[in-house]
């Protein structure tokens, strides 16, 4: 195997493989990708796989509809000849008190601005044409996009690092990366538990572990763990209107989401108060509450049984929005992280975004507003609307 | 077992999808549950868990004991929604 190359990243999640393909497809694919289990094993394959458009902050639309566009035709992108179970079942968020509610109009005015089509929902029988079994009481409105849904991560991931490989990037899976390797403020490489492998730019994407791997030359990204659970039903024939899926219905005041999945299963989490931490144990508190919370607004789905539940981490940052730190100690080292719990649907546009800096080609979004020292600056990339 | 044994049962997986997902690079249950979806249906791999962990060691060269298994999590069998969100509402009634 070889020892040199020009590029590693670090994490073979979606952010990890995405970045792998974006930069061999510009030329550059002397890559060696290092995951320290297998592809998706860490954030990407726990995440809840929602795909939304309707977003809150211009940055955050911007990112999510470039990154679906390129989800609607993934496989053909990457060349992949199996399905990434794209399911555009769309996304119905709900407003429970007036404030929220004015908050979705000005969404939805940014996300008009770019060509989404989200729209107001009455709360009369309209609303019965998306969720027929939703319990009205206490909402205050409702907003609906079509195009959003949901996406498999494992194929997702896989899509993009078969699409890499054929390119020329090497995979390293049941990898760890002990150290990065710098020297007089430039990287030189990583330390892992297969040897030393040596190159000009190290990128990690790492997600929660990322900020521990960029402390090693003095980065200090203010990106912490936190644990999220899930818990999925049995699968069940399709719940929504006329025969199709039920759409992901959503509250962030409730702090749920709830989606049917194109295998029938209904997937579903809480946003919870959790410590900073790596732990991703399950509890039977999280199914009591979750089943609580959820059915308050879908009671027809007490029927159902849930068959598993796991979690993951969120790799938060202090406004929701993702980091990517160009290093000020080490020339060379790059982190992207902190995509606070909407990693999967953003990272297709994100690794654009890195990749066309990396090759020095122009791009339409300013890479540098992602650097931390707008947490020092105030500068901050604010969303209003996630659980 | 011929190629078309069903193993996993509960989401239709044969033993030559499995056979498949391991030529294609899958070294451990997990990834070869993610990829199929084998042991994610209401029995959670009770039968099919085994069934892999065999191939796995045969191809592999190792003994079964040291496929690495999956995580065992709750439920151990399937829950009723509703049950679960009475459980919380009593145990809200209580710490009130």
């Amino acid at each position: 195997m070889k020892k040199a190359y020009d590029v590693i990243i670090i994490g073979g999640g979606i952010v990890g493989c995405a970045v792998a393909f974006e930069l061999a497809k510009r030329g550059r694919s002397d890559i060696l990708l290092i995951d320290k289990e297998y592809l998706s094993s860490g954030a990407t394959g726990r995440c809840g796989a929602g795909i939304r458009q309707q977003w809150g902050s211009m940055l955050n639309a911007t990112l999510a509809v470039e990154s679906t566009h390129i989800f609607e035709t993934l496989e053909d992108y990457t060349g992949y000849d199996r399905s990434c179970g794209l399911n555009q079942s769309g996304y119905l968020l709900l407003a429970y008190t007036e404030k929220e509610w004015e908050q979705f109009q000005e969404n939805l005015a940014v996300q008009h601005s770019l060509g989404v089509d989200s729209f107001t929902v009455g709360l009369d029988e309209n609303i019965y044409q998306y969720v027929p079994h939703i319990n009205t009481a206490g909402l205050y409105g409702a907003t609906f996009c079509q195009k959003d849904g949901h996406a498999d991560p494992f194929h997702c991931t896989f899509a993009y690092a078969q699409g890499a490989k054929k390119m020329g990037v090497d995979i390293l899976t049941y990898t760890h990366v002990d150290q990065i390797l710098a020297e007089q403020g430039k990287v030189k490489g990583v330390l892992t538990d297969q040897g030393e492998f040596s190159a000009n730019t190290i990128i990690n994407c790492a997600g929660g572990w990322a900020p521990g791997l960029a402390a090693q030359v003095g980065d200090e990204i203010p990106v912490f763990p936190e644990r999220h659970q899930i818990m999925v039903t049995e699968p069940v024939a399709p719940l929504g209107a006329d025969g199709k899926y039920m759409p992901m219905v959503m509250s962030f005041s409730r702090k749920f989401y709830v989606q049917q999945t194109p295998h029938g299963s209904l997937i579903m989490g809480i946003g919870e108060t959790e410590p900073i931490s790596f732990n991703i144990n399950s509890t039977w508190q999280f199914l009591e509450k979750c089943s609580k919370v959820v059915t308050d607004t879908l009671p027809a789905l007490k029927e159902l049984r849930i068959v598993r539940q796991w979690a993951g981490h969120y790799d938060m940052s202090p406004d929701r929005s993702p980091v990517i730190e160009f290093s000020p100690h080490a020339e060379g080292l790059v982190t992207i992280c902190g995509f606070s719990g909407h990693g999967f649907m953003v990272a297709p546009r994100t690794a654009i975004l890195v990749a066309n800096a990396l090759c020095g080609e122009d791009d339409s979004i300013d890479i540098k507003m992602f650097a931390s020292s707008r947490f020092q600056s105030g500068k901050l990339l604010l969303e209003p609307s996630v659980v | 077992m011929a190629d078309q044994t069903i193993v996993c049962r509960c989401e239709d997986v044969t033993r030559e999808d499995i056979l498949a997902a391991i030529n294609a690079g899958c070294r451990t249950l997990d990834e070869i549950k993610r990829v199929t979806r084998a042991g994610m249906g209401p029995c959670q791999g009770r039968t099919c868990r085994n069934l892999i962990a065999q191939e796995l060691a045969k191809i592999y060269g190792i003994s079964v004991e040291d496929v690495l298994m999956p995580t065992f999590r709750a439920p151990v069998e399937p829950v009723k929604v509703g049950v679960l969100a009475q459980a919380y509402q009593e145990e809200e009634g209580e710490n009130k």
